[in-house]
């Protein structure tokens, strides 16, 4: 085999972080190369860098004996790289043959290139009609456009960018086939994803990253979901550290729950089981996309189940809704703050009451009580350091600390029995995460139970008392966080559900 | 060269300002319009915009023709605040019209204070269930309510032709298809309140309304589930709103609210059903909802420089010949460059180097 592209010391920084160190590997004509990485790890940065996107601060690439340094991704196409994004870049109402011509930058007539379009669609196992409008087309099949349209320009290495988060099981195949047939056929592909049975089923070479570095590189058939995960996550985790940990009485009980997804491209949640107590924290881990906005939904009441699958002190409340909860004591945190947690273009105040009306009484008889709603919003900005000008700022002008700072405070400051948070300090800033740790695990130290779900496993088992992992829609056993080791982390999240076996009550 | 930089924030400033600059920029490009025509475009921008706000008589007709614009489009921008598209208030205008008529006509034979009150709630009823077919069939079926609500005017346009032709004939009108006059019928005629100021009963009731949408808007928390369901459905469905609730009420508000505009255009200004009765109001009514920024106080305002429009159109047609239409184009030009300058509110535009 042969090299393609080798790459040597990439670096990139951004204000206060280091997205990509020192990053070496190389990549041989025709492998299917997957790059391997929780969220924030580095993986996008460093694709960016390959494609033009982004200019390294130092190291070099070589592209076939010569040295390479696209400045735009035009040069990077001309080069033989291409790139299909997780989003894109389509016009609804233009044909198939139209967008492409678009992309193009020596596009030959409309008739020869539908003709290609149709033949090369064809070859790869990709049927795509060059006359179909882009806005008739399901999100599988416009995936299909963006590599066909990558592949008419005939490049040696294909950037994938997480292309199964938007398909369903059956394109996923269709998916391989035409990546197998690809690599075949001499094209190499760098295939970027945190799926890790994706991972063994598809790819030659893994290079793992971890904040920012490559910690590791292997050949995925040799290795299985479990050891991937453990690279992937590292032995550098921080082993639990809460001590003082006396649960009382069970105040949540999940029974049985199943749900299966609206959404052709969300995770079902499969027979879910557990039960919370006072004081308890329980750490609920696992990739992206493995069922947690789907079990954030089910417990705060946006999406109702079977009564008796959720029940809170005794209470059967699955098929109640969000306010119907929070009068008895469930409360939650969803991960997105923006459009989810909060309403972007509406006061602090406003979204205060968002979620604060009926535990804190604001509107007893539908009218509004503003003397009560801003008092709320002032306690929630003091009591949790929200940095703000003021109570009457749109929720859209804090910085994602202070807004998570807002909305934690929101929900602790109603004093719930139970409370769910998700992702509570994605993108925020140290500081901040350490406070809105800290409020959680006062929280829990107050009699309150808390659920955290998170893809952070240091915050994680810096938290928790309990922990398990979300794999597929299944929820492992929650085991005590206490003594956990990483092999026994990667089993549950390699799928085990029963995790570590041997791992005794402590 | 210009670009457009996103703010931080959105202006306040600009959120007032735009309306104006959609009035002063209509009044350009009209210019120009009347130019090619070869009118003389100041007589004519003065006729439509300034002369009808210049005299006492003129005024009472502007409020006259504002109430029923500024009823509907209060109506209008609750729901569009929810972000529920009832683009057929011209149809429930018609319906109420036909509903409260159909009362009137029904107790031709009493009188009493009590039948106008009775007939304005037929009529609020009327409009509302024909709004309903539009909320029900997006619940149940997410069927787009734009399409629905619009296509359901023509369908009333067409029940008040058989209703003026059918069951609401006046018998002794030797067979024309028109009812017979409510407006010359003292019962069920609108009475003025303040005729210097073209205040009719209708006006009232619509002020009345107006300061409740206010209210509803403001302080009351179906008002906030409203506004945060437009804002963002996620975090409204999050607070535990239920969509079918506010799609609902959103209509019902807005039929109800142009089935009464509907009444109070029967009984105090045409008076007869017949198949001419629908004017368009309620498609102006989505102008003024817009150039008033969805806000009662700014609905008020538009509301009468709409009417403005009207009747500085009529005048210009007598004094220049204008063409009927011209009043038309320029309230859709208004609308086109208000829509236009909102990129402002959220932008700003910049010299680029």
């Amino acid at each position: 085999m042969t090299t393609l592209l080798e790459i040597k010391g990439l670096s990139k920084s951004y204000p206060g972080v280091k997205a990509n160190d020192d990053i070496s590997f190389t990549i041989q004509e025709g492998e299917i190369h997957a790059l391997l990485g929780e969220n924030g790890a580095g993986k996008s940065t460093l694709v960016k860098m390959i494609y033009g996107l982004v200019k390294p601060d130092s190291g070099e690439m070589v592209l076939r004996g010569a040295a390479y340094a696209p400045a735009k991704p035009s040069v990077a196409r001309t080069s033989g790289v291409s790139m299909v994004f997780q989003h894109f870049s389509l016009f609804e109402a233009l044909t198939v043959a139209e967008n492409i011509t678009l992309g193009m930058d020596d596009a030959p007539n409309r008739k020869v290139l539908s003709e290609k379009i149709r033949t090369v669609s064809e070859d790869y196992g990709l049927p795509l009609d060059p006359d179909r409008l882009i806005g008739d087309m399901s999100v599988g099949e416009r995936q299909r456009v963006e590599i066909i349209r990558c592949l008419l320009q005939n490049p040696r290495l294909l950037i994938m960018d997480e292309p199964t988060s938007v398909l369903t099981p059956q394109e996923v195949d269709t998916l391989f086939g035409t990546l197998r047939k690809l690599s075949a056929d001499g094209v190499a592909i760098l295939y970027i994803s945190h799926k890790l049975d994706e991972i063994l089923a598809l790819c030659d070479h893994a290079t793992i990253l971890r904040m920012g570095k490559v910690v590791d590189t292997c050949t995925p058939k040799d290795e299985t979901a479990t050891s991937l995960a453990e690279m992937m996550i590292g032995g550098e985790l921080d082993i639990h550290t809460q001590t003082t940990f006396s649960p009382g009485a069970e105040v949540l009980a999940v029974n049985g729950l199943s749900r299966t997804s609206a959404d052709a491209f969300g995770t079902s949640l499969k027979d879910v089981n557990f039960s919370l107590r006072k004081g308890e924290v329980l750490g609920i881990g696992g990739v992206a996309g493995n069922g947690q906005d789907e079990l954030l939904a089910v417990l705060s009441g946006e999406e109702k189940v079977g009564a008796k699958m959720i029940s809170l002190n005794g209470v059967s409340i699955g098929a109640a809704g969000p306010n119907e909860r929070r009068e008895i004591g469930l409360l939650s945190a969803p991960e997105e703050r923006l459009g989810h947690a909060a309403a972007p273009m509406m006061s602090l105040s406003q979204n205060a009451f968002l979620t604060g009306r009926i535990r804190k009484n604001l509107a007893p008889s539908g009218v509004m009580r503003a003397s009560k709603i801003n008092a709320f919003a002032r306690n929630i900005i003091e009591q949790f350091d929200v940095r703000t000008p003021g109570i009457h700022v749109a929720a859209k002008a804090l910085s994602g600390g202070n807004l998570q700072k807002f909305v934690i405070g929101r929900e602790v400051l109603q004093a719930p029995e139970v409370l769910v948070v998700n992702q509570p300090t994605w993108g925020v800033d140290a500081a901040a995460a350490a406070s809105i740790r800290q409020a959680l695990r006062q929280l829990a130290a107050s009699g309150a139970a808390v659920i955290v779900i998170s893809q952070d496993l240091d915050e994680l088992m810096e938290m928790s008392d309990t922990f398990s992992v979300l794999a597929e829609g299944r929820l492992s056993k929650p085991q005590p966080a206490k003594g956990l080791t990483i092999e026994e982390i990667g089993l549950m999240m390699g799928g085990d559900l029963e995790g570590a076996q041997q791992h005794v009550e402590a | 060269m210009l670009r457009l930089e996103q703010r931080q924030q959105p202006s306040k400033t600009m959120l007032y300002i735009t309306p104006l600059l959609a009035v002063l920029a209509t009044m350009v490009a009209g210019g120009v319009l009347f130019l090619a025509m070869g009118i003389d475009p100041f007589r004519a921008i003065y006729l439509l915009f300034i002369d009808p706000f210049a005299d006492g008589y003129n005024l009472s007709q502007i409020f006259v023709k504002a109430s029923p614009l500024i009823l509907i489009a209060m109506g209008l921008s609750i729901g569009f605040r929810a972000g529920v598209w009832n683009i057929g208030a011209e149809g429930q205008f018609i319906m109420g019209a036909i509903a409260g008529g159909a009362v009137g006509l029904a107790l031709w034979d009493y009188e009493g204070w009590w039948i106008l009150p009775l007939m304005t709630l037929a009529a609020a009823l009327g409009g509302a269930l024909w709004a309903m077919i539009p909320a029900v069939l997006k619940i149940k079926f997410n069927a787009n309510e734009i399409l629905v609500s619009l296509m359901l005017v023509y369908v009333a346009e067409n029940f008040i032709a058989v209703m003026a032709q059918g069951p609401l004939r006046d018998p002794n009108g030797f067979g024309r298809p028109v009812s017979k006059n409510l407006q010359h019928h003292a019962p069920t005629s609108l009475p003025d309140v303040f005729p210097a100021l073209g205040i009719d009963a209708g006006g009232v009731v619509m002020l009345v309304l107006l300061a409740l949408a206010f209210f509803l808007l403001q302080k009351h928390a179906m008002g906030f589930q409203i506004k945060l369901t437009g804002e963002s459905p996620r975090a409204a469905r999050f607070a535990g709103v239920k969509p079918g609730v506010i799609i609902a009420v959103c209509l019902g508000i807005s039929g109800a609210a142009a089935g009464m505009a509907g009444l109070f255009e029967l009984t105090g200004a045409s008076g007869t059903i017949n198949s001419d009765f629908g004017v368009g109001y309620g498609f102006t009514a989505i102008i003024v909802a817009f150039l008033g920024r969805l806000n009662p106080v700014g609905i008020l305002l538009a509301g009468v420089v709409l009417a403005g429009t009207y009747i500085g159109g009529e005048n210009a047609q007598f004094a220049l010949k204008l063409p009927a239409a011209a009043v038309t184009v320029f309230q859709g030009m208004m609308l086109f460059f208000l829509l236009g300058f909102e990129i402002l509110i959220n932008y700003r535009v910049r010299r680029t180097a």
